[in-house]
């Protein structure tokens, strides 16, 4: 299914800061990660995500640091800063506010939406 | 397709990226390790080297979004920033920040230098002796240090130092060795000119030593204009600093004139040559440069005003009205149509083919000529009429000087337009031509007070 590109905007910066709140990684493997997470329905041109990364990192949501990779390049790893946890608690917060607010409205419009465990 | 070749293709692919202003070279690194790791990923899968190369490329995008996407991002990086004191290239950011330290100190010397004078009581701005001391001789307390600049950056020999201490020396020894009359046109000419000859000696700093290479002196012609540029700037600048500090001090009750008119005036004219000097050295490659942007917008506007000056002139039958002054207006002018000649040339590749704005400029050149000709045939009529002096002198040989210039550049460039000659002699002409203004600057400084007997 494609997911519009408003909504996919809209949710890769509290995607890739969970992701990194699992701990340090780098480009590369974030994307993977998004892959793994959405089962391959989440597409990210893989480009656009360094841009939204140095975002993060201007903002002190993330902090960067050049390691190296297994065979030995330069890598460029980010982990998540006591700023950016907290965005992310904010984040999950609006995004939980959204999706009962749906929740709510699928229900009640008794649309196919999933039963309630 | 094996491993030679795809490192070939990840490095077109970096130089392809690298080219984009707003992505930088650790970017780049960053996107690369993607690329390897997305390559490495799907070679696992089956794919041969080629293929996985094409879709890791497909996946991150193309070019044209991606460097879009970081420009967003980084807006900042599509201005091109004067960053004094790079960091990270350590070598570049401490060579930088010393030429800043060697600049500024000159520049303070300059300014101190220029107050000198008056320890012996040549007071700036008293009485006549003292003025007309400084009209000969400001220059003088200046240039040097420029000179000094120059030669310490470019490293310049011991034996090319007496090349250029001998012109200061000389332009010392006439402007104060000569008995000059009180108020004498002879020795405001000199003064006059004195700067021009002055500025080419810093030139042979600049070049260090190499004057007789074209590329050398085509690179001194392009520093020239930039420093005018950045000394306007600086001057705009500094007109807002003195302005500010009358309003501030006269705000509490604190005449500030004699501060402002004897020492920030006066000490930041002369310092602000080698600070501007010094911008130009430094921004050199890292921003557009600014005169050859200037002669874009100017060149049509000249080019019309001439044009409708001589439909004007044939339209009403009105000759040259012949003023005084006026020929050093029409001198001016070509000062000023050359000058656009002259930043257009130092800016364009020489290989491209003519375009319509070569067609323009030779259009400006061909009417500034017309002009200069219909004026000079009013002048010299008068010459005749009341004989000469060492102003009519002075200006009819700078408009020969500049006529012979502007003609023979219209010859060579309508020969490169009609095909049948190349740009680069245009080029050569005009750096070849360098000297014949330092000797007509120095004839008019040491001859002229000479032949007219110090009138």
């Amino acid at each position: 299914m494609d997911i519009g590109k408003d909504l996919v905007a809209a949710s890769a910066t509290p995607i890739v800061l969970a992701i990194l709140s699992e701990g340090e990684s780098y480009g590369y493997a974030i994307i993977k990660r998004v892959g793994e997470l959405s089962r391959g329905e989440l597409q990210w041109t893989d480009g656009m995500l360094y841009p939204l990364l140095h975002r993060l990192e201007r903002r002190s949501y993330v902090e960067a640091v050049w390691g190296k990779s297994e065979t030995g390049r330069r890598r460029k790893y980010y982990r998540l800063t006591t700023a950016g946890i907290e965005q992310l608690a904010s984040q999950r917060r609006q995004w939980q506010i959204v999706d009962s607010a749906m929740r709510g409205i699928w229900f009640t419009a008794g649309d196919a939406a999933p039963q309630p465990g | 397709m094996n491993e030679g070749s795809l490192e070939e293709r990840i490095g077109e692919w970096r130089n392809f990226l690298r080219r984009r202003q707003a992505v930088h070279g650790v970017d780049v690194d960053e996107l690369e390790d993607h690329l390897r790791g997305q390559v490495a990923d799907l070679s696992e899968a089956g794919l041969d080297d080629d293929e996985a190369f094409l879709v890791a490329v497909k996946r991150l995008g193309d070019l044209d979004s991606l460097s879009g996407e970081f420009a967003h991002e980084y807006s900042e990086r599509l201005w091109k920033q004067l960053v004094l004191s790079p960091n990270g290239a350590d070598d570049a950011a401490s060579s930088a920040s010393r030429d800043g330290i060697v600049a500024i100190l000159l520049a303070v010397a300059a300014g101190a230098a220029i107050k000198i004078p008056e320890l012996f009581g040549q007071h700036l701005g008293g009485a006549e002796p003292a003025t007309s001391f400084y009209v000969r001789n400001v220059f003088l307390f200046v240039l040097p240090f420029l000179a000094g600049f120059f030669a310490w950056k470019r490293n310049l020999p011991p034996s090319n130092l007496l090349w250029l201490g001998a012109p200061f020396l000389t332009a010392a020894l006439v402007m104060n060795g000569l008995p000059f009359q009180a108020n004498s046109h002879t020795e405001l000419l000199s003064a006059l000119h004195l700067p021009i000859a002055l500025w080419l000696t810093v030139g042979f700093a600049y070049v260090g030593g190499r004057w007789l290479q074209h590329e050398a002196r085509m690179n001194f012609v392009r520093f020239s204009g930039e420093w005018f540029i950045y000394y306007v700037l600086i001057a705009l600048g500094g007109g807002v600093l003195i302005g500010f500090t009358v309003f501030l001090f006269q705000a509490i009750g604190v005449d500030p004139e004699v501060w402002v008119g004897e020492w920030m005036v006066p000490c930041g004219t002369a310092g602000a040559v080698l600070v501007g000097a010094w911008l130009v050295e430094s921004k050199q490659s890292v921003i557009e440069n600014m005169a050859p942007v200037l002669t874009i917008v100017f060149t049509p506007l000249f080019a019309i005003l001439l044009l409708f000056f001589v439909g004007t002139m044939i339209w009403t039958g009105n000759a040259i009205d012949i003023e005084r002054e006026v020929l050093i207006g029409f001198d001016l002018l070509l000062v000023v149509v050359l000058g656009l000649l002259l930043y257009s040339i130092s800016a364009r590749d020489p290989v491209t083919p003519p375009g319509f704005f070569d067609r323009l400029r030779l259009a400006l050149v061909v009417c500034a000529l017309l002009v200069d000709v219909l004026a000079l045939w009013a002048i010299s009529a008068r010459i005749m009429e009341f004989g000469i002096s060492p102003n009519k002198v002075a200006a009819l040989g700078e408009n020969m000087i500049l006529l012979v210039n502007l003609g023979w550049s219209a010859v060579l460039y309508t020969r490169f337009l009609a095909g049948r000659g190349s740009f680069h002699a245009l080029e050569r002409w005009q750096t070849g031509y360098v000297p014949v203004y330092f000797v007509w600057a120095w004839i008019v400084v040491a001859v002229f007070p000479i032949l007219f007997g110090f009138r």
